[in-house]
């Protein structure tokens, strides 16, 4: 991210957010810092309020307390959790892409490139695979040159090989833009390991720090009973075996012995499937 | 016949369809992708309350209609916000308990004898010059807005709130739309009545998707679908002396059936963008 931003604080400061809807308590004062260039990952279970305190940050719902101060010249890339195109909607991956701000085709065909699925351009939105339309709906949060990337389960409707894909993917943009990334998250093991930043969310902030720091805090372990700090590696252990970008099902396997990378690192990576 | 087509209020009744349709068709493609189908219904059932009020108050009747459809649609999504009934039901009370209640307002109405058909079904043959005025002005703005929000419009319709994110003024544009849909009730009232007005949106709409791969050319064939339903219902009910309204309507509904009976490869298909 250029430095020039001036101001080096956070991207996004939200102090002491409540949010009622409807009588019930869904956030009590939640205080959140996403600073740049980070990844800040928001587990919790079910129910949690994960997506709402997303909604407050991202300024689509007014919480009943507490602010949030955006920095300036803050540009956010929104990548909703489900989207859903009415088929009766004429829509090609072109055309949706450039909903917004019109685009050479080049430009376009570029990002589609970095995502994986340049083959997509003429489709129409409807014929996508959940992979796919992940990975488009990536390509157009990009498109705005985001400082902040917000993603709101970004895995949902992948397939397992394909969510270590969308993750790996992720995490290679920013490193290469720098921008923040704000991602909401139930998946713990596929999260944690690449998250600079965790927190855990159960109405309240639980904890909040390192990855390492979080799992072994005793309130993530009540929440997340069954989880297993040994099946985190999937997402940060690989650097050189193939990963298919355009989303299709591949049989892990043969990387179980964890033989075929040469990273050196030490870690677990669990058959390539998270125990649960 | 050919006598009969240049006859003077078959023509304005002609013109008058067409421009009616011309709007209705591409307002259409919205309704049906925002599954706005059963809340058009609901607008344009209020409509007759307008009239209603129009000749109490003695103003101009499509700016009282105007006015009447877009309180009732706004009234609409405050209650619809509030999520104690589901959105069906509510739109069920307000639809028909607006149409009885303009249908009993009309009734009201001392020393005047209000032709209720014409208002349900439209009479299309008694548009008169000023009526054609009306409704070239009322389609004009609503043309012209239709063209102003159209981007806005459509990223709202994709994903409501990855287009606030993005900057897109949702409650404005959303204003917007219940306007179009206002102005365009208003001007249709007297071609096909206020209980047809959403047929005539969707049913063109419908059969458009068919040929079209982009959102524009969906719209711009809905509008020329709806000219051609209107053209061969005009014909049909002098042909066989039906009411207007209604033929239209049917001639809609054939086209619909027929669009969708021809098997993909035999129709055009436009080139996507």
């Amino acid at each position: 991210m250029p430095a020039s931003e001036g101001d080096p604080g956070p991207l996004l400061d939200a102090r002491d957010i409540s949010l009622e809807r409807g009588g019930k308590l869904i956030l009590d004062r939640v205080s959140v810092q996403i600073p740049p260039a980070e990844v800040a990952v928001v587990i919790g279970p079910n129910g949690a309020g994960k997506t709402s305190l997303l909604r407050v940050l991202l300024g689509l719902w007014r919480p009943t307390r507490g602010q949030v101060k955006r920095r300036r010249g803050l540009r956010i890339g929104y990548m909703p959790q489900r989207m859903q195109i009415e088929p009766v909607l004429p829509l090609s991956v072109r055309r949706f892409l450039t909903l917004r701000q019109r685009a050479p085709r080049a430009e376009l065909l570029a990002h589609l490139e970095r995502v994986g699925v340049p083959h997509l351009l003429d489709k129409p939105v409807q014929s996508l695979s959940g992979g796919e339309m992940q990975r488009v709906l990536l390509a157009r949060a990009l498109l705005n040159r985001p400082n902040l990337l917000v993603l709101d389960e970004p895995a949902q409707g992948v397939d397992i090989v394909g969510q270590g894909e969308v993750f790996r993917l992720i995490d290679d943009i920013r490193r290469e833009t720098g921008c923040g990334v704000l991602m909401v998250s139930h998946d713990l093991h596929l999260v944690m390991a690449g998250a600079d930043a965790v927190i855990c969310l159960n109405q309240h902030v639980c904890c909040t720090g390192r990855p390492e720091e979080v799992s072994r805090h005793p309130e993530y372990q009540r929440l997340f009973p069954t989880a297993d700090v040994q099946g985190i590696g999937i997402y940060t252990h690989d650097h050189n075996h193939v990963h298919d970008l355009h989303g299709e099902v591949h049989d892990l396997d043969d990387n179980g012995t964890g033989g075929s990378h040469g990273c050196g690192h030490a870690h677990h990576h669990g058959q390539g499937t998270p125990k649960r | 016949m050919i006598e009969a087509w240049l006859d003077d209020f078959l023509f304005r009744a002609v013109l008058a369809g067409l421009m009616v349709a011309a709007v209705a068709g591409p307002l259409g493609a919205f309704v049906v992708w925002r599954r706005m189908a059963y809340f058009g219904d609901t607008i344009s059932h209020s409509a007759l309350l307008g009239v209603a009020l129009g000749f109490l108050l003695g103003a101009n009747l499509n700016l009282m209609v105007t006015i009447v459809c877009v309180a009732i649609a706004v009234l609409l999504v405050i209650l619809q916000r509030r999520q104690e009934l589901a959105s069906d039901t509510l739109l069920g009370i307000l639809a028909h308990s607006a149409l009885s209640l303009g249908i009993v307002a009309v009734t009201f109405i001392e020393g005047l004898r209000v032709d209720l058909m014409a208002y349900l079904f439209g009479d299309i043959l008694a548009v008169g010059t000023s009526d054609l005025l009306a409704i070239a002005i009322g389609g004009g703005i609503a043309l012209l807005l239709l063209v102003l929000l159209w981007r806005p419009l459509l990223a709202l319709t994709v994903h409501e709130e990855l287009a606030r994110v993005e900057g897109v003024p949702v409650l404005a544009v959303r204003l917007g739309l219940m306007l179009l849909i206002a102005l365009v009730i208003a001007a249709a009232m007297q071609v096909v009545g206020v209980l047809l007005i959403t047929a005539l949106m969707i049913i063109p709409a419908a059969s458009a998707r068919r040929f079209a791969s982009t959102p524009e050319q969906m719209a711009l064939l809905a509008g020329l679908i709806g000219m051609l339903a209107v053209l061969a219902g005009v014909w049909g009910s002098f042909q066989y002396d039906t009411p207007t309204g209604p033929t239209i309507v049917v001639a809609a509904m054939l086209g619909f059936i027929l669009v969708h009976l021809l098997p993909a490869r035999l129709l055009p298909q436009f080139g996507g963008r």
